[in-house]
């Protein structure tokens, strides 16, 4: 494993706070998963990834703009895995470094229609900026 | 003055890689009265023993310590071995050096420390050992079995045999248990009522063997050898030696709005029921909660059509009393709730079902007489999805962290039957791993996809949805990478197994340990797989841990056989660990008589010399044959009054002084 | 009965007939909400990451507040009760968030999770009672087929959220009975919206709230619920316009006969 892969699978492990380890394979997670089709690496791969220390490709993955964050897996998975928080914590090593938000101010206006609410606007930027 | 010799195990590498045993056995010469120190690589083999007695003989040693493992694995042999040399058993110690401190310790410098402390403690210990002489107890030559499924029965069957009386109290109104409901049988696909049902009827018509059905353990005072139950014997309402098991009270009941247990509520029952038609007895039980009569007075239908004059609704329960040598724990198992398992919407949709109940469904005497119907619209389903491991290998909530064990192969069984019926039907099976660990299992496992064309899923079952009559079903195939979505026409769910409730209590009762799932454990896993650690009490079938049949079959017999050894004995050597009370120091506070668990204290006024007084004084007795040898009585005693043999509060004493030297 | 209570930033703006059916059916319940005095958004996500600790810090201060009034705090936006409550869970269990947040907010005495965090539904529910609701319903919303739309933030991660059973919830069920119209259960009920992906991807909340509606159609129902803003906005917009969505305080208000301020109940579909 690359040294600055190994460094950010254990920035990962921590800020998640998910013990990759508990996971036995079973895929309820993606089973479960709302968005499925439109991960490119599902929930389930996502969390062996993880382990495996495969970082750079989940870094680029477009799964990390699509997990809704509804917590069906984190509710229903057997072992208590919590794959969610793996990809939110993937996702804060992307946004967080300058010049890795995904949505800038200067975007919302062209997005903005009548009924828009504040809490779409509020949550996206929490999830895809920092 | 004690000669005492000190020997050291290696353990092979288990202890003599985190103990330098060569330094131990140095250090302990210097402990009093130590003459002789050793060490071996299996003190527990038949070289390490001869040294032992060797020893003994060559230096006239009067007790030895032996640090090796737990007392649990080997206390037993090393004192056998001391023994056969002359010596009193009672005068061997074991310094626990593997479970307590090499398997423990990194560092061979803090282990091997350690051991020279817990060798020390044994020797002072050991200093103020004196010989200890077994009593002698009677053995009564009857079994006693809890549960009557095949477990109980082949276990009651294989004593009986023997020729010793066994008993067998079963809580439901017939034996046969949870094998009596199943259809066929894996990996043979022979009829479970064929194999079963000549079985309930050998033990019924056995002339060692005596049922008591709809009954249930009450109490249990005793030990091994020698226990006293109570065995409260419910009223049925029917006698049972008038009933001829015609039936017609069943046929003319008017109440039928009870759920059949047997049939795992998938149709009614009446008030006054059979379970099935091969119950044994096959004496109908009325259903108090059920019954018109007992809930308002008016009805007695069945006593009107009784021409046998058997319905009696005044009987009560009635209480036995015996006595037995030994009990054997057969409680068996349930499958756990499916409540909390609603992504599957089993209490909401009645086509998501369990395997039991899909058991029932096959079963040409169940409610479907052997179609495979949705229990909704008793339709043929044309699409069958089953999902395994439902609870089983799960951390969280209400689930079980074990392998159920037995879903793999009865879902593959029930997936190729459905096949072979049903053709025209798909079947899927969702797997997380499909085990089949058995002689032929992986064969049937293969027919089932091979041969019968059962789609097996590596993936599991995320939600099913209930829409237009469908079950949608939403899973994940993980070799395809793919979320797939099965319209089915009926679940099965292979929920997980988890020990009978009663269990609890009466390991309570019975005072056999349990783990954390509730399972019974045994006297050794390996070693002593049917025994639980309690003297005199064995295990049998799937109280003990998950088990197919053939497994259970194989462990009631070995629990038979254990059985057996014990009632072929007349007297049982009795363990001389008891407690005592000193009488002049005892002030009759009844302290010692409360916490003892086995009712062995009991109060008399005695004649008491104290300091020249003579006077009657109010003093606790300890009866030696019901002793334990527990402690709680000692520990619990104000005045210091109370003393175990074996490990009176001097011995315990001068270990701790020892340790803190 | 009183509560310290937590609008949010879209019951003031573009949710405000969720915040005004609320405060008006709840007068007419006797119960009494007393807006904190100076809340901040809550930041309308829960910071998954362990180390967030500023985007924690808003909720924390209005669950202190409440604490200062010796109140129970009270929530009505899914996704406001959702951040609150887990945040509020963090204070209790992690004891490194705790000493942060503590060490950072300087406030009068530590906050340790001491408050109690109630979603205007469980008040509805635990503290006036569906019983209650039935006998003060005037206007009984007779013939009506609601369906309720649960969402994800008020059900899950159950062990934290306590809110109902994460599979089959029965809360809002309830509640449309005692407002006397005709729950229907749906299997989606309990599945995402397509939350704030749909900033930018629209066709995901499409195909969720399109598969949530015709399911709830196809049981029959004329109006879906909903306590979520956001939700709402998914389905009204990205959903198959088939049944209309509102939130349920309006039709408590309804039923309640609480008279509808000028211009009416604003309906956001």
């Amino acid at each position: 494993m690359h040294a600055d892969e190994k460094r950010l699978t254990e920035i990962i492990i921590r800020t998640s706070g998910v013990n990759v380890r508990k996971c036995m394979k079973c895929g309820k997670c993606s089973a479960t998963c709302p968005n499925f089709a439109e991960m490119d690496i599902r929930p389930h791969r996502f969390v062996s990834m993880v382990e495996e220390g495969d970082i750079a490709a989940l870094l680029q993955s477009k799964s990390l703009w699509r997990c809704l964050s509804c917590f069906a897996c984190v509710e229903r998975c057997p072992r208590g895995v919590e794959p969610a928080h793996l990809i939110e914590a993937v996702r804060m090593e992307v946004v967080r470094p300058q010049g890795g938000n995904r949505l800038r101010p200067e975007a919302i206006p062209a997005l903005l229609d009548e009924s828009i609410p504040q809490q779409l606007i509020v949550s996206a930027f929490r999830k895809y900026s920092k | 003055m004690q000669k005492i010799g000190v020997f050291i195990c290696w353990c092979g590498s288990n202890i003599a890689a985190t103990v330098d045993v060569e330094a131990v056995a140095e250090a302990v010469k210097t402990e009093p009265n130590v003459v002789f120190s050793t060490n071996y690589q299996y003190m527990c083999s038949e070289g390490g023993q001869s040294a032992i007695r060797n020893a003994i003989a060559e230096h006239g040693l009067t007790g030895i310590v032996v640090c090796a493992c737990s007392p649990r694995m080997h206390e037993a042999t090393f004192r056998k071995a001391a023994a056969v040399a002359g010596l009193n058993p009672y005068m061997v110690e074991i310094a626990n050096i593997r479970e307590q401190c090499s398997w423990i310790h990194k560092e061979k410098s803090e282990g091997t420390e350690k051991a020279i402390i817990l060798a020390r403690a044994a020797v002072a210990k050991l200093n103020r050992n004196v010989p200890l002489f077994a009593g002698e107890s009677p053995v009564i030559k009857r079994a006693l079995v809890i549960g009557g499924g095949i477990a109980g029965i082949q276990t009651a069957l294989d004593v009986a045999d023997a020729g010793y009386e066994v008993d067998i109290v079963e809580k439901t109104p017939t034996i046969g248990g949870k094998m009596a409901m199943l259809d066929k049988t894996f990996p043979t696909l022979d009829c479970a009522a064929c194999i079963l049902t000549p079985k309930m009827v050998d033990a019924s018509a056995h002339e060692k063997i005596n049922l008591y059905t709809y009954s249930e353990v009450e109490s249990v005072s005793g030990f091994v050898g020698n226990f006293t139950v109570n065995i409260r014997k419910r009223a049925r309402a029917v006698n049972s030696d008038l009933c001829t098991g015609c039936g017609v009270c069943v046929e003319k009941c008017p109440s039928k709005s009870a759920k059949s247990e047997f049939n795992q509520g998938l149709c009614n029952r009446s008030a006054i029921y059979i379970p099935f038609a091969q119950a044994i007895p096959n004496v109908p039980v009325i259903d108090r909660d059920a019954c018109i009569k007992f809930k308002t007075g008016k009805c007695g239908i069945c006593e009107k059509v009784c021409t046998a004059k058997a319905i009696d609704y005044d009987q009560e329960d009635e209480i036995i009393t015996k006595q037995y040598g030994a009990v054997v724990l057969a409680t068996g198992f349930k499958p756990i709730s499916m409540e909390r398992y609603d992504e599957f919407q089993y209490a909401q949709c009645p086509d998501v079902i369990t395997s039991l109940e899909f058991e029932r469904i096959c079963n040409a005497a169940g409610p479907t007489k052997g179609k495979v119907l949705r229990p909704s619209d008793h339709e043929p389903p044309k699409t069958v999805v089953f999902v395994q491991c439902v609870g089983s290998r799960a951390t969280v909530d209400c689930g079980k962290t074990y392998c159920s064990k037995i879903c793999c192969m009865y879902t593959a069984k029930h997936a190729m039957l459905l096949r072979e019926k049903y053709p025209d039907t798909e079947a899927y099976v969702f797997y997380i791993d499909v085990r089949t660990p058995g002689k032929s299992f992986d064969e049937f496992y293969r027919r089932a996809v091979e041969e019968y064309g059962v789609h097996y899923i590596k993936g599991m079952v995320g939600k099913v949805a209930e829409e237009d009559g469908h079950l949608i079903v939403q899973g994940s195939d993980l070799i395809a990478d793919k979320q797939v979505v099965i319209k089915a026409d009926m679940v099965v769910l292979a929920a997980a197994i988890e020990p009978d409730p009663t269990a609890r209590s009466l390991g309570t009762m019975f005072t056999a340990s349990m783990d954390t799932n509730d399972f019974f454990t045994e006297a050794h896993p390996k070693l002593r797989p049917v025994e639980s650690p309690t003297a005199g009490i064995f295990l049998s079938g799937l109280c003990q841990g998950p088990k197919d049949i053939p497994d259970t079959v194989a462990q009631a017999g070995a629990a038979a056989s254990k059985v057996i050894g014990l009632l072929s004995k007349d007297k049982l050597m009795g363990n001389p660990c008891v407690a005592g009370c000193s009488e002049p120091l005892c002030n009759g506070c009844s302290s010692c008589e409360l916490v003892c668990p086995y009712g062995a204290i009991t109060y008399e006024d005695k004649m008491v010399i104290d300091h020249g007084v003579r006077e009657t004084r109010r003093v606790a007795c300890v009866n030696e044959a019901v002793c334990q040898g527990c402690g709680a009585c000692t520990v619990t005693c104000p005045s210091g009054a109370m003393d175990l043999k074996g490990f009176t509060n001097l011995q315990i004493m001068a270990e701790v002084d020892a340790i803190c030297r | 009965m009183k509560f310290s209570y937590y609008p949010g930033c879209t019951l003031k703006t573009r949710a405000s007939e969720l915040d005004w059916a609320a405060r008006a059916a709840a007068e007419a319940l006797g119960v009494v909400m007393e807006e904190l005095p100076e809340w901040q958004c809550c930041g309308a996500v829960y910071p998954l990451a362990r180390d967030e600790l500023a985007t924690r810090l808003s909720a924390v201060r209005a669950l202190d507040s409440a604490k200062q009034s010796n109140q129970q705090l009270l929530t009505l936006c899914s996704a406001c009760h959702h951040v609150i409550k887990r945040v509020n869970n963090d204070m209790q269990t992690d004891a490194d968030m705790r000493a942060k947040v503590n060490d950072y907010l300087e406030l009068e005495s530590p906050y340790s999770g001491e408050t109690t965090v109630v979603h205007y539904l469980e008040m509805l529910r635990d503290a006036v009672g569906f019983d209650k609701i039935k006998e003060r319903v005037t206007n009984p919303l007779k013939d009506r087929k609601i369906a309720a739309y649960y969402g994800c933030m008020l059900l899950r991660p159950s062990g934290v959220m306590k809110f109902d059973n994460p599979e089959n919830p029965s809360i809002i069920e309830d509640f449309i009975s005692s407002i006397g119209a005709l729950p229907v259960r749906y299997p989606y009920r309990n599945e995402c919206c397509g939350g704030y992906v749909s900033i930018e991807a629209k066709n995901i909340s499409r195909e969720m709230s399109k598969k949530v509606m015709s399911s709830a159609a196809r049981r029959g129902a004329d109006t879906i619920v909903t306590a979520c803003p956001l939700c709402l906005y998914n389905l009204n917009e990205n959903g198959t316009g088939e049944i209309p969505v509102v939130y349920f305080t309006e039709l408590l208000a309804e039923a309640l006969g609480v008279k509808a301020r000028e211009g009416g109940l604003v309906h956001a579909c």
